[in-house]
């Protein structure tokens, strides 16, 4: 996620910094620093995958099966002989792939939810009630019925989890709106002659949209963990489309023999999260410091 | 406080409502022909009409719900397993208590651990002590739980024979056992769960020490740990509570996903089996209750935190 926050302080006295002084603000903190490097090596090892890959992530090779880290194949080989680094590498492909898709959608769909729920007034009861229902599900079991039902695939996953996740974006706009609204420079707006939709888009969203960003950081990394679990249970992208949730289902029966295939796609799960973590972490520090006392 | 409570009562009608609408309709978006998904491609033509009345195919949806509901409403009847040849309430019920005992088991830990480390953080606030709490914590928070279910069962059961590799015994014939069969999946979702919970405990303690009556009580000669457990701690209870309410809907879901790594009998392997092989009633039924559960559980928070916090009641709409 790079750091282009959008008007987050344009009008009222919020100290959120923009522009070379956030990012200055952004690189001298600890955290924010740490998770990039870390996201940031996976995002790379996701784009140039068939450069950096030692092996091809799908070619068998039946004379080293289960096969122990050693020079040629560093983390190890599954089954079929296929080299654990390669699959990983190009596992993170689809981890991201699918965690991006879901960070637009729900972002998107959020924004708009939780925009029309708190500025139409009337609409509120409705549309967070459905939002609560939604809510009321564990989002991975939801998550994982979902993408049962609509079929094993990359797209589906990322649209079980977008259902699964929109709920949280949405009660955070339009909290973040139900304030926003009743700021001095709207009523100036409204005094001025303008319609619902100007006051919206050009003076309540931009100003609502600070705690979006801060959470569609988190919600990428629940939707790296949650794509996981889709894989590994089998309701993921369909073999043999290496994901890390699958190669890890891959080890499970070899945990005795070859524990390699399960525990290094764990490992790359956890640095691509913690990354993700450390970075929203930051992200909310600096841009909300009001936040701060809150969960940090 | 009667107020209150029939309040929140009649808040979670709505809710419920939400939830089995989607419960239901979730199998309106399977792609093709259901029973001939459910039945295989081996099954005879006859097969497929029985499954289909059976089902309630052939009737149109609007009905086929209104029928759902009838049944669910006046006989708490959620339908038969097209493959347990049981019906779902019942084998649902029958593997209800793996899944609570699992996740209280896990809940349990997962608080404990928690406040105790963000406490432990919040004491002495920015020192080592305080960073490493809260840097674990965050590790914590980022780790896959059912990978760290099979690194568990690598460590715990495969190199050092400690613990079995899975399976359930039941408290009431071994209790012992029952505790050795559920401290690794517990365990696993506990470690990935106490980060919420360390780092809310953190900060509402670092709040609370702030406080004036911190002061007066220190000031007083109280030895730090009184202030700390009895006083500030009192406080922190309310916002923990809250957490502990969001981490029980996290863990049953978590639990689901255990269940399978552990093979234990729960509600998770049920649903996960049911999905693998296209059990639909059992997959509805399945998600009506998990949910209806969270609910509950949110419900009995927020009641919770009323009788704490006595101006929850009159602070909220």
């Amino acid at each position: 996620m790079p750091p282009s926050i959008p008007a987050s302080a344009t009008t009222d006295d919020s100290a959120a910094p923009q522009g070379p002084a956030l990012a200055a603000r952004l690189l001298s903190h600890r955290g924010v620093v740490v998770g990039l490097v870390l996201f940031g090596l996976v995002v790379l090892a996701a784009l140039t995958a068939d450069w950096i890959s030692p092996h091809d992530p799908l070619r068998n090779n039946f004379r080293y099966r289960l096969g122990a880290p050693n020079d040629i194949h560093w983390l190890g080989t599954d089954r079929f002989g296929r080299d654990i680094l390669s699959r990983i590498i190009h596992g993170t492909r689809v981890s991201l792939r699918i965690g991006l898709m879901v960070v637009l959608a729900t972002g998107v769909l959020g924004a708009l939810i939780g925009a029309t729920a708190g500025y139409f007034r009337r609409l509120d009861g409705p549309v967070m009630r459905v939002m609560d229902g939604l809510m009321a599900f564990p989002g991975i079991l939801l998550a994982i019925s979902l993408a049962a039902a609509l079929g094993p695939s990359e797209l589906n996953a990322a649209i079980a989890l977008t259902v699964a996740y929109t709920p949280r974006t949405a009660r955070i706009v339009r909290a973040s709106v139900l304030v926003v609204r009743e700021l001095d420079y709207v009523e100036a707006a409204r005094a001025l002659g303008a319609g619902h939709g100007r006051i919206l888009a050009r003076h309540i969203l931009p100003n609502s949209l600070t705690p979006l960003v801060v959470q569609c950081t988190y919600i990428f990394a629940l939707a790296v963990l949650a794509e996981a679990v889709l894989s590994f249970i089998g309701v993921g992208p369909p073999p043999p489309t290496p994901s890390l949730g699958s190669i890890i289902a891959d080890g499970r029966d070899y945990i005795l023999e070859a524990p390699w295939i399960s525990l290094y796609p764990g490992i790359a799960i956890a640095i691509t999260v913690l990354g993700l973590n450390l970075l929203g972490d930051g992200l909310r520090d600096v841009l909300d410091p009001r936040m701060k006392v809150e969960i940090r | 406080m009667l107020r209150y409570t029939l309040g929140r009562l009649v808040s979670a009608v709505p809710v419920l409502l939400v939830v089995s609408l989607v419960s239901f309709a979730i199998i309106a978006l399977v792609p093709g022909d259901m029973a001939s998904e459910m039945a295989g491609p081996s099954a005879t033509a006859e097969e497929l009409a029985r499954l289909r009345t059976q089902l309630g195919l052939d009737k149109p949806i609007v009905e086929r719900m209104l029928d759902w509901y009838a049944a669910l409403l006046l006989r708490g009847d959620l339908g038969e397993s097209v493959l347990l040849r049981q019906s779902v309430t019942a084998a649902i019920l029958e593997r209800l208590p793996v899944t609570l005992s699992l996740t209280f088991l896990a809940l349990m830990v997962a608080i404990l651990l928690g406040v105790l480390a963000g406490m432990i953080a919040a004491v002495r606030p920015n020192t080592w002590s305080d960073q490493g709490v809260m840097a674990t914590a965050l590790v914590g928070l980022s780790l896959p739980d059912f990978w760290l279910g099979l690194v568990f069962i690598w460590i715990f059961a495969v190199q050092l024979g400690w613990l079995p590799t899975g399976g359930y015994v039941p408290f009431a014939e071994d209790p012992l056992g029952w505790l050795r069969a559920m401290a690794m999946p517990a365990g696993c979702l506990a470690l990935t769960q106490m980060g919420l919970l360390a780092r809310i405990t953190r900060a509402s303690m670092l709040d609370v020490l702030r406080q004036d009556f911190v002061r007066t009580a220190r000031a007083k000669g109280l030895p730090g740990w009184v202030v700390v457990a009895k006083h500030a701690g009192a406080n922190v209870l309310v916002p923990v509570l809250t957490v502990a309410g969001v981490t029980t809907g996290i863990l049953l879901g978590g639990a689901v996903v255990i269940e399978q790594v552990f093979s234990l009998p729960g509600v998770g392997r049920l649903i996960i089996g049911a999905i693998q092989r296209r059990d639909y009633p059992v997959i509805q039924g399945g998600l009506l209750l998990t949910a209806s559960i969270f609910v509950a559980v949110n419900l009995v928070v927020d009641l919770l935190y009323a009788a704490v916090d006595p101006r929850v009641r009159y602070d909220r709409r």
